[in-house]
């Protein structure tokens, strides 16, 4: 009988050896994410009042860009070396390598980044009321993104220039995570109670965790081996 | 009738774009035989293997293992058998250990990874990440995955590429002391094999070639 | 139950002899449409309390979304049955559909831009509306980049195809969301689109525009489909037939 929780376990440890082997390319989506927080004061203003107000959008979409850059080689070096193709010869069902795959691409980036977070608000002069909110979103909607990421992942793994393509691709699909993660973070700065899109983006996350595998999976058998 | 092949292949199709790859073939497997797949560059040697190893979808003919149709056993089918093929599905920043044990958690074997890294010559080498390993020693380490499982069935594509005459050789004993023991292999080569007896199966217009 | 009609209709051949019957009907019905609604609703419906006569864009504005919209939901649907039942004819009405539902959702968010001018000052306004037709326009740039993106056009057909169900199944959750955000950013701006309270005078050939798009779009999409059949078949014997008898039709009109 093919047994599910094992290729979970396997495939995530797995990845995170490889990533902890090659820790200075995992690195930098979050040092991309603490660069790109100081261009906006730099860009359109240094005020704390204009800061605060573009804080909750600004730290978004950064988390969204970071996660779209490092999920680029979440399949692509398995493809190059061959080892995809021994995935899918695998008995074992797919969807569960896959789902430890893309747990450990969240571990690598979504969790570093909803850990920086508290540095980036304190750059942009977010109230201190939101910074809670803020990591309790992002570390839900930051799982999100890795889902959706992976499935565009997956489609352009085997594409030469795949990673414009893969933001093309998944950037419509981040819309509603952005829309109800800033409003977490505003939610709490006009002091409204936040734990409503707080439970939307954790609706969103179990949908994710529960779809995208299975997606995924369909995809990588159907379009990676020509 | 009991069906006494290991596999059967029945009028096996398969298109890319239209354009039909692999016509109608038809071969079976036995146990303890040699299937060489014959055919010039680009006449789908690789697809074919890709086909029966599932990695790719067939258009049309069915694919038996001992008398089962492929949808009905895929459990038990991809737990016998083991794909070489011209990638070495190596994680190079993985040592060599590692890798193997990767192998081994899917399909178990009786050979320890110690004793195979010894025997393909790469003893003392078992924690060198594979990026440091040259091109050649991570070959090896590909084929110690021969050695590491109890897979029945072997496909093998192109095995020899790449090897020098010592390497050759090891790969064909290899080949010998797992027929013997009761399995199968199917593979795929441009080189002459040195050794017998192996049966030939030509892709070009799918028509079985020349015998023992 | 007999499914033998179902497996037929997957006959690129079949599907080019009965449209080619229908099609001279099609074109005359869709054309008659077009020209009474666009009449009606822009020379003789009666002019709006508020908006003077710019609201007639509304006649090109609404029928524009709901095809944008339906025509999303065909091409994936398409691209579902192609993966199901690996029809390469269903595959073709996706990548085909894909143009067309992308220049429909463009023409609706320019003719919200040309009604938004003389509305509200600006060609530009965040209207939860225009908001999800513009993010339904990045889900059709997506599935066409992906369909272009592949050597192998089978890959790119199922690429393409799974692309679009994701999209279907993002697509209300989408618009929900864009909806509560609007609502939470801007509660008193008008809506847009107020259809439902509009005077029957003027919601008569809205209808009438609704349904000739609906006409227009099938009829763009069997013609696009029909070239494409001719494109990918054209090493089969009846096109090889097909394009003979046309040159020496042309050549004996000369």
């Amino acid at each position: 009988m093919p047994e599910s929780n094992r290729g979970f376990s396997a495939y995530f440890r797995r990845d995170l050896l490889l990533a902890y082997r090659r820790r200075g390319e995992v690195a930098s989506p979050i040092i991309f994410f603490v660069m790109v927080a100081t261009l906006i004061p730099l860009g359109i203003t240094p005020e704390a009042d204009s800061l605060k107000e573009l804080a909750p959008g600004t730290i978004w979409v950064m988390a969204l860009l970071a996660t779209l850059l490092s999920a680029e080689g979440l399949f692509v070096s398995d493809y190059k070396d061959g080892s995809l193709e021994q995935l899918l010869i695998s008995p074992n069902m797919l969807v569960m390598p896959i789902f430890g795959k893309v747990t450990a691409h969240w571990i690598t980036t979504g969790l570093p980044l909803t850990l920086a977070s508290p540095l980036i608000g304190l750059m942009l002069s977010l109230p201190s009321v939101a910074y809670l909110p803020m990591m309790a979103g992002l570390a839900l909607g930051t799982g999100c993104l890795s889902f959706l990421a992976a499935i565009g992942a997956a489609l352009t793994v085997s594409l030469q220039k795949g990673s414009l393509l893969l933001t093309l691709i998944v950037m419509p699909l981040y819309m509603p995570i952005i829309i109800f993660g800033s409003a977490v973070m505003q939610y709490s700065i006009d002091g409204m109670a936040w734990s409503g899109p707080l439970a939307i983006l954790g609706a969103m996350l179990a949908v994710a965790i529960a779809l995208c595998p299975l997606a995924i999976a369909a995809v990588l058998r159907l379009i990676t081996i020509n | 009738m009991v069906n006494s092949s290991l596999l059967t292949v029945n009028d096996l199709r398969f298109e890319r774009d239209d354009i039909p790859v692999i016509n109608g073939a038809c071969l079976t497997l036995n146990v303890g035989e040699i299937l060489q797949i014959e055919g010039p560059n680009g006449s789908g040697k690789t697809t074919l293997l890709r086909i029966l190893t599932t990695a790719l979808q067939p258009s049309g003919g069915e694919i038996l293992y001992r008398g089962q149709i492929l949808s009905e056993c895929r459990f038990d089918y991809l737990s016998n058998i083991l794909f070489l093929g011209h990638q070495s599905a190596l994680k190079l920043t993985l040592t060599a250990e590692e890798n193997l044990s990767w192998t081994t958690s899917e399909l178990p074997g009786s050979v320890s990874i110690m004793e195979a890294l010894e025997q393909v010559g790469l003893r003392g080498y078992s924690d060198v990440p594979c990026h440091k390993l040259s091109e050649g020693q991570q070959r090896r380490v590909a084929l110690a995955r021969l050695l590491v499982t109890n897979a029945e069935v072997w496909f093998l594509d192109e095995p020899f590429s790449a090897l020098d005459k010592q390497g050759v050789q090891f790969v064909e004993q290899c080949m010998e002391r797992h027929v013997k023991g009761g399995g199968a292999v199917m593979l795929t080569t441009h080189q002459p094999i040195g050794m017998e007896p192996v049966r030939r199966y030509s892709l070009v217009g799918s028509s079985v070639g020349g015998g023992f | 139950m007999n499914w033998t009609w179902f497996y037929r209709m997957g006959s690129p051949l079949w599907f080019y002899q009965s449209t080619s019957r229908w099609l001279p009907l099609l074109s005359l019905v869709t054309l008659v449409l077009l020209v009474a609604g666009l009449a009606w609703g822009l020379g003789f419906a009666p002019e709006d309390a508020k908006q003077g006569n710019s609201f007639r864009i509304i006649y090109l504005h609404v029928p524009a979304s709901f095809l944008a919209l339906a025509g999303y939901f065909l091409m994936a649907t398409a691209g579902a049955i192609g993966l199901i039942w690996k029809m390469k004819l269903s595959y073709i009405v996706m990548k085909c559909a894909a143009p067309i539902g992308a220049a429909l959702t463009f023409l609706a968010l320019f003719t919200g831009a040309v009604w938004g001018k003389p509305t509200w000052g600006s060609y530009w306004v965040w209207d939860a509306r225009i908001t999800s037709m513009l993010i339904l326009l990045f889900l059709y740039f997506g599935v066409l980049a992906l369909q272009y993106a592949f050597h192998n056009q089978e890959a790119g057909n199922k690429a393409s195809a799974v692309l679009a169900l994701v999209g279907t199944v993002n697509i209300p959750i989408i618009y929900k969301s864009v909806d509560w955000w609007f609502t939470l950013h801007q509660p008193s701006t008008i809506k847009l689109t107020s259809a439902p309270s509009m005077h029957p005078d003027m919601f008569q050939p809205l209808l009438v525009m609704i349904l000739a798009f609906y006409f227009f779009y099938a009829l763009a999409l069997i013609l696009a489909v029909r070239v494409e059949i001719l494109k990918r078949e054209s090493k089969t014997t009846w096109v090889r037939e097909l394009v003979e008898q046309a040159s020496r039709q042309k050549i004996g009109a000369k």
